[in-house]
């Protein structure tokens, strides 16, 4: 029994409560979130240390034993996705601190934004599917409101996109549920991968494992992402930064989940459509995000390419390949709140959108030039920023599989993203100056210190990613051998009888 | 022209007394029979729902000058603050506990800390159902 594990869960959700009775005081509201996401930094830093000690842990809620009661599992993989969640939400909430404006900071700002973080946490810690459901409910509920804040005509029009996609996926979601309820009879993970396993390669389980598959590219925007780049491009820029580091990460966290522990029996059909659509994707992220002139539009595409990635990490599922899609997903989650907040930097100060008006920023504001140039590198993959290694462990996972089309089509995209990227800072950072000193909008020091801290954080991820190894490898190694999970869920020997029956 | 409502009006006032009833009945009787705080808290809601249409906004809020929304969010924290309170004592998370206790006029009575977990849902679903009604009813 470790109640520990429900902390990332339970206290944003009874901080955001408390924060709706001091809807008046901001100052308050700001330490109090700020002091809470700071806390769960510090238990999923405990919380990782504890995993590598005892291995996988798990609480079991009012004492039921699984299979039959709701329980949180804290392994390494969703212990790190939630440690580093939690380090970049806090840094977006700096820098709403600054930028958001007092209109949204009454209109219950801060308990969406912790509501949000406490549905990502919970997704990422649930070991219950239905729960799961539960907890995407509770972050997808919070991004709706989060979303249409504000309510220009064009945000509205976004959101009202946004919702309804995502209601049907959520339907989706619950039909896909019921079926696997019906034909498997559980609903905790653990014990849905072990009568999986029992059954074998069976037609209906596939399909069942297919639908998931839908719901979960729907959410993480992997090939059915028509609805991503407009409504990313929509909400101001820290809640913007906020979606797009964190909510295609859980639908990306709960695909490897599934393809990973429950449906494992039938990879020639599963893994090769993840595969192939992840390939679909990276190709379209690409030319999304060549043909974009929109800095908004290219920053969305190249989210896209990312997720695309990942996938193909995940698709190729050699212990290898999966070490990389958890180095790659942390450092997913800090350069894309980066790119964001970059992008909205660069509109707040020139006013424009398009990157044929914008010109020689990084004489005005050479920081923020130079910190856009790091973050360019990163997400291009160069050493020794955060990007590099992820890549090199897909690629080596792809070597071992024998999946030489993704390995080409990811290192291609690598080229891709540097040159999309490339292009903004040509155009935009490099050249004549247009503004001139008087029109030159002041950049005060606060608002580049998310940026800047962002930064350290990939430099640091890049760097320190020999100490940050042994818990990676732990990560991968849970997710390559599903029974260390399992038994740390139902308790070993107990149920390895009903495998033999 | 006006419409007059005094036949509504007059049932109501009866009325709401019954469903309040009904809510209260179905709250408690949650704890073995079908009912509980969502169903309770639900015909809870339906009754103040009743006096809106057949008074006016101003005229409830004089009577319950309550902010609906922190009504919800009070329910929420009560419920959350069971929840964690089991954290105090050392055993898991959500774990919940009774008692029986002899009381003077009623005799021996069970009391479980579900009830106040309960009465959390039922206020949440009170102030979230009737701060839907009122937003849709405000913009016109």
């Amino acid at each position: 029994m470790s109640n520990i594990i429900v902390l990332p869960l339970i206290v944003p959700v009874i901080t955001a409560i408390l924060l709706v009775f001091l809807r008046q005081n901001i100052m308050i509201q700001r330490i109090l979130s700020l002091c809470t996401l700071g806390f769960v930094i510090f238990i999923s830093v405990v919380l990782l240390l504890e995993v590598q000690q005892q291995g996988v842990m798990r609480i079991d809620f009012s004492g039921w034993i699984p299979p039959f009661g709701i329980l949180f599992v804290a392994d390494s993989f969703a212990v790190l996705l939630v440690f580093v969640a939690n380090i970049v939400a806090a840094i977006c909430v700096v820098y709403a601190f600054f930028t958001i404006g007092e209109h949204y900071e009454k209109m219950y700002f801060y308990p969406f934004v912790l509501l949000m973080v406490a549905g990502v946490n919970g997704s990422f810690l649930t070991g219950d599917i239905f729960n799961l459901f539960v907890c995407f409910e509770v972050m997808l509920l919070a991004s709706y409101a989060l979303i249409s804040l504000g309510g220009g005509k064009v945000q509205l029009r976004e959101a009202l996109k946004y919702v309804l996609i995502n209601i049907v996926a959520s339907w989706i979601f619950l039909v896909a549920l019921a079926f696997l309820y019906g034909t498997i009879g559980t609903l905790n993970m653990a014990h849905i991968s072990l009568r999986v396993m029992e059954a074998g390669a069976d037609p209906l389980i596939t399909t069942v494992g297919l639908v998931f598959l839908i719901v979960f590219s729907l959410k993480a925007g992997l090939l059915l992402f028509f609805w991503l780049p407009g409504s990313y491009r929509v909400p101001p820029t820290a809640i913007a930064a906020l979606f797009a580091a964190l909510l295609t990460k859980v639908g990306i966290y709960a695909l490897v989940r599934t393809f990973t522990l429950l449906f494992t029996t039938n990879s020639e059909v599963t893994h090769t459509t993840l595969g192939i659509m992840a390939g679909l994707t990276i190709l379209a992220g690409c030319m999304g995000a060549l043909a974009g002139r929109d800095v908004r539009t290219i920053a969305s595409y190249n989210i896209l390419i990312g997720v695309g990635f990942i996938v193909a990490g995940l698709a190729i599922g050699t212990e290898s390949a999966l070490q990389g899609v958890t180095y790659y997903l942390m450092h997913d989650m800090v350069v894309k709140a980066m790119l964001f907040l970059a992008v909205g930097m660069m509109i707040y100060v020139t006013g424009e959108t398009l990157i044929d008006n914008m010109s020689g920023l990084i004489r005005n504001y050479p920081f923020f030039g130079w910190l856009f140039f790091i973050m360019m590198c990163s997400i291009a993959g160069i050493p020794p920023l955060s990007g590099f290694l992820g890549k090199v462990l897909i690629g080596q996972g792809a070597i071992e599989g024998g999946n030489f089309v993704l390995l080409g089509l990811g290192f291609l995209s690598s080229l891709i993203v540097l040159y999309s990227l490339l292009r903004i800072f040509l155009s935009s950072f490099f050249g004549e100056t247009i503004l001139s000193i008087e029109d030159e909008k002041p950049l005060p020091k606060r608002i580049v210190l998310p940026l800047t801290l962002l930064s350290i954080c990939t430099i640091a991820l890049g760097i320190g990613a020999e100490s940050m190894a042994p818990y990676v490898k732990d990560a991968a190694e849970t997710l390559h051998t599903p029974s260390i999970y399992i038994d740390a869920v139902l308790n070993g020997e107990k149920w390895q009888g009903e495998v033999n029956k | 022209m006006k419409i007059n409502d005094v036949i509504l009006r007059t049932i109501t006032k009866a009325i709401v007394f019954i469903i309040l009833t009904l809510g209260v009945y179905l709250f408690f009787a949650g704890h073995h029979a079908p009912g509980g705080g969502f169903i309770g808290g639900l015909v809870l809601a339906s009754a103040i729902v009743l006096l809106y249409l057949a008074y006016d906004i101003e005229t409830v809020h004089k009577g319950m000058p309550f902010d609906f929304k922190k009504v919800a969010a009070l329910g929420v924290l009560l419920a959350t603050g069971t929840a964690i309170g089991s954290l105090f004592f050392d055993v898991p998370f959500l774990t919940q506990t009774y008692e029986y206790v002899n009381v003077p006029v009623f005799g021996k009575m069970g009391f479980s800390t579900v009830t106040i977990f309960e009465a959390g849902v039922a206020l949440t679903v009170v102030g979230v159902v009737v701060t839907i009604i009122l937003s849709i009813s405000e913009d016109e």
